[in-house]
């Protein structure tokens, strides 16, 4: 597995030639792709099931709070996997060991004021930041309120206080709950749902579920079907296959 | 001693900025086009697979401009502390080679007549005393006759695919019956509609309304352009709006004008050219060139030229005039100067239909500029008397392609859950099943809404910000309302099992957190008046005269319609008056 570089957009976790990929999805020359392509998806699957990722910007308090929030957030259910499953905070680490954990695009000069929410992120943070000052505030907070840390508490409970977080009433030292839950809510389903190159959506399980075919990019023949669902089944940037 | 480096220097490589500097090196000019971001071409960023990566692509947005290094501040009213837009989110200006026009959508109009001559038409119609007092509704100074050859040269050099409704006054087919008339067809047929815009048509139709196909520039078929740069036919990857389309398929100054301009000699494009300011000699009434940094080796050149061309997009180009002293700031107070004035916008607010569960919208499919509209609440076209507002929208099913990431953080709120068990069930039948009808409207100019420096925040090289002062007015709230409302019965009509109308709301200030459009406008309007207008009606500079600057700075107020189409001919038709009258004798070409 390639290491990701954080000052570099991040690397898929394994290459293949990349013309040859082309060529079998737009269907001019499909020619020795379909072996690697099956073998990687065969090895991927194995490495899932043998090697649990290890963090390496959170801690491992930190992701045992992850774990157990964005599972809470994207619940495995009758509509497919949860974001445990699909790697949604192996996902939300690598992100932080990119450019956008340092806020590379944000503006992030001096004075920050707080002003009405429309006009808004004013915090001196970057996700990064974020997450560490927001988990340990929100850890101290169950653990004062329920003498646990928030991955021991049965789900309603964290529900709970995961719906104080969205709505406002808990404030997270100088992180307003609401922000610290936007930017879990937003980078989970970004994990949930973005190309397995960045770590989750694993087994392609999100695209899965809404029926979105991934990196076909070629809908000639499907612009009106009257209805009818889109047939095939999805396929990754890299040709991983469900 | 004034040894100059070019004829002319451009600023920013976007639609309008390589449209001048095509036409200036037709007219034997030397050209200088200076981009403050780096090149972007298809067979590198561009090529598949790569490049049709959502979370690259719209959501870690890799096109658009770095707000790190330049942003603006933002407040609504002029009593408040505006504050900086540090994320992306409300609108998504370009940065790069193509600038926008690389990551555009492709909804590709002429403007209205009637949008053209707004003040004019509604006193005519409706007299004097309907105007609100503190908008600043005015005209273009410019007509659709007088742009109609621009419009035309636009779509041909685009490749725009589209059905007329006339041509030379002759009903051709099945067009916008509310569509002006034309010197000739749209240069392709009409892209096919998705199965969600062929439902809209339908129960458009049947409704009594006039439904009609985007114009797009997506390619329907293959084409090769006045300038023999090629197209190929769109595949409908969904793959436009936020991205570089890799089939080379969406019409973008990268692929319909750079590869013929690149070949010219007399043309020089600089990358990396982040322009400071333009520098006035001491009467501050004539250019004699830029100053830019280069933002890889932090170097400040100084470039001399006898003309130069302000194409770097809407805001941009009024932040440089007032970091240059072009022109005389606007003050909303004193109701004075013009730089800055009527800053607008467009109203844009999505509903959402519901169709059966046997009913697949399969809303990644789609192309940026495709989809089947109604005008018949457009502009002038209905009777605003008994209304009173001024405006109108375009009621459209635009299935651009939606990606799974921003339907994911889409779903939710009105009162259906934004997370757990409850959300994963509304998202999976809200992607598959539903699709979206946009209001896609007008926005009117008024007196407290305008453009300025801020006096606090700086951006990385060390200049102001541009200040926004920005709100939604009740006239436009009214429009957007009676609008939306029309939406009901199309979508009952079309078999919606659920309804969610979106519309803006009394009170309710314009929001910096969502997306709602790049349409951005005015700030440097044309008029026929130096004190209501910042440029003349060919775009020159009423006091700099060798300065022009072209973009949608130059709209007096927020049309319905998409506006790049408008842009591109604007600069078509500002070109045309620098070749034919400007480079014989230059100098104001109308006199204050
Ligand atoms: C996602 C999206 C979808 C859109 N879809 C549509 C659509 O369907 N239809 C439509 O009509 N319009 C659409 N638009 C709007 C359209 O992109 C713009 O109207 C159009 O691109 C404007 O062209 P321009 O040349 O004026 O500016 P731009 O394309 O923005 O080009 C300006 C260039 O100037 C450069 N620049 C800025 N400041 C400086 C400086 N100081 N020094 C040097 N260079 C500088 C910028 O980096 C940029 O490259 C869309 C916009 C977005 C973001
Ligand atoms: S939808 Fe068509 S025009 Fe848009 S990116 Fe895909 S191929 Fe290009």
């Amino acid at each position: 597995m390639v290491k990701p570089d954080p000052t570099s957009t991040p690397k898929p976790r394994f290459t293949l030639p990349r013309r040859s990929v082309t060529s079998a999805l737009l269907g001019t020359t499909a020619f020795w792709l379909t072996q690697p392509s099956t073998s990687v998806s065969r090895a991927l699957a194995h490495e899932a099931a043998e090697a649990p990722y290890k963090p390496e910007f959170f801690t491992a308090e930190e992701y045992s709070f992850l774990t157990a929030a964005t599972e809470r957030l994207f619940p495995k259910d009758h509509n497919g996997p949860g974001a445990t499953e699909l790697g949604v905070p192996e996902f939300i680490d690598r992100q932080m060991q990119t450019p956008y954990g340092v806020g590379d695009n944000w503006y992030m000069s001096a004075p920050f004021q707080e002003g009405p929410a429309n006009l808004g992120y004013q915090l001196p943070l970057v996700p990064r930041a974020l997450y560490r000052r927001g988990i340990a505030a929100l850890e101290q907070y169950v653990l004062q309120h329920y003498g646990k840390n928030f991955a021991a508490l049965s789900a309603q409970t964290q529900d709970t206080i995961l719906t104080a977080l969205e709505g406002g009433s808990i404030q997270l030292h100088d992180i307003p709950g609401r922000t610290f839950f936007e930017q879990l809510r937003t980078n989970t389903l970004e994990g949930a749902f973005s190309d397995p190159l960045y770590g989750g959506n694993h087994n392609l399980g999100g695209w899965l579920m809404l029926g979105f075919p991934g990196a076909r990019a070629d809908f000639m023949d499907w612009v009106n079907q009257e209805g009818a669902a889109y047939p095939l089944p999805p396929v990754s940037i890299s040709g991983q296959t469900a | 001693m004034n040894t100059k480096n070019a004829d002319a220097i451009i600023v920013g490589a976007g639609w309008a900025g390589t449209i001048m500097a095509k036409e200036l090196t037709e007219a034997g000019l030397s050209v200088i086009l200076l981009e403050r971001g780096k090149e972007h071409t298809t067979a590198v960023e561009g090529a598949y697979p790569d490049s049709i990566d959502e979370l690259r692509g719209a959501v870690r947005k890799r096109l658009f401009q770095n707000l790190a290094k330049t942003t603006v501040t933002i407040r609504n009213t002029i009593d408040q502390t505006a504050l900086p837009y540090r994320q992306l989110a409300a609108f998504l200006p370009g940065e790069g080679v193509g600038g926008a026009g690389l990551h555009w959508s492709g909804v590709h109009f002429r403007a209205d007549p009637n949008d053209l001559r707004l003040r004019s038409a509604m006193e005519e119609r409706y007299g004097k005393k309907f105007i609100p007092k503190d908008m600043n509704l005015q005209d273009y100074g410019v007509t659709y006759e007088e742009l109609e050859p621009f419009f035309d040269k636009a779509e041909k050099v685009f490749g725009t695919s589209g059905t007329a409704y006339t041509v030379k006054g002759k009903v051709m087919g099945d067009g916008n019956v509310f569509a002006p008339d034309r010197s000739s067809d749209f240069p392709l047929p009409a892209m096919k509609d998705t199965f969600s815009a062929s439902t809209f048509r339908k129960a458009a139709k049947d409704a009594g309304y006039h439904p009609y196909s985007l114009p797009a520039a997506n390619a329907s078929q293959p084409y090769t352009n006045p300038y023999g740069c090629q197209m190929g036919p769109c595949n409908f990857c969904g793959y436009c709006s936020g991205y570089d389309c890799y089939l080379y398929s969406k019409a973008s100054p990268n692929v319909n004008i750079l590869p013929a301009l690149r070949q010219d000699k007399r043309f020089k494009i600089i990358a990396n050219a982040h322009v400071l300011r333009v520098d006035l000699d001491g009467s501050k009434t004539k250019a004699t060139g830029v100053t830019y940094l280069d933002t890889t080796t932090q170097k400040e050149t100084s470039l001399k030229a006898d003309l130069v061309i302000l194409s770097a997009f809407q805001f941009h180009n009024v932040h440089l005039m007032l970091l240059s002293g072009i022109g005389k700031p606007y003050d909303p107070v004193k109701n004075t100067g013009t730089i800055g004035r009527n800053f607008v916008y467009q109203t844009i607010t999505t509903s959402r239909v519901w169709l059966p569960e046997n009913s697949y919208t399969n809303q990644f499919v789609g192309a940026g500029g495709v989809g089947v509209a109604i005008d018949d609440f457009n502009s002038m076209n209905f009777d605003h008397g008994p209304l009173g507002f001024v405006g109108g929208s375009p009621v459209w099913v635009n299935q651009a392609g939606m990606k799974p990431i921003a339907a994911a953080l889409g779903t939710g709120g009105h009162g259906t859950p934004r997370w757990g068990a409850g959300y994963k069930d509304a998202l999976v039948d809200t992607y598959k099943h539903s699709l979206a009808i946009d209001a896609h409207g007008s926005n009117m100019a008024y007196r407290d809404v305008y453009l300025d420096l801020d006096p606090t925040w700086k951006d990385a090289y060390g200049l102001p910000l541009l200040r926004m002062t920005f709100t939604w007015k009740d006239n436009d709230i009214r429009m957007n309302q009676y609008v939306v409302n029309k939406i009901a019965p199309i979508a009952r009509a079309m078999g919606a099992t659920k309804v969610s109308l979106n519309h803006l709301e009394f009170g309710q200030p314009f929001d910096t957190r969502h997306y709602q459009t790049t349409h951005l406008g005015g700030g440097a309007i044309m008029g026929d008046n130096p004190q209501t207008s910042a440029l003349n009606r060919y775009l020159q500079s009423w006091d700099v005269s060798n300065v022009f600057v072209i973009g949608s700075n130059a709209f007096p107020q927020g049309m319905g319609y998409n506006p790049t189409g408008t842009v591109a001919a604007l600069a078509y038709w500002s070109a045309h008056h620098i070749r034919t009258i400007y480079l014989k004798s230059p100098g104001p070409m109308v006199q204050a």
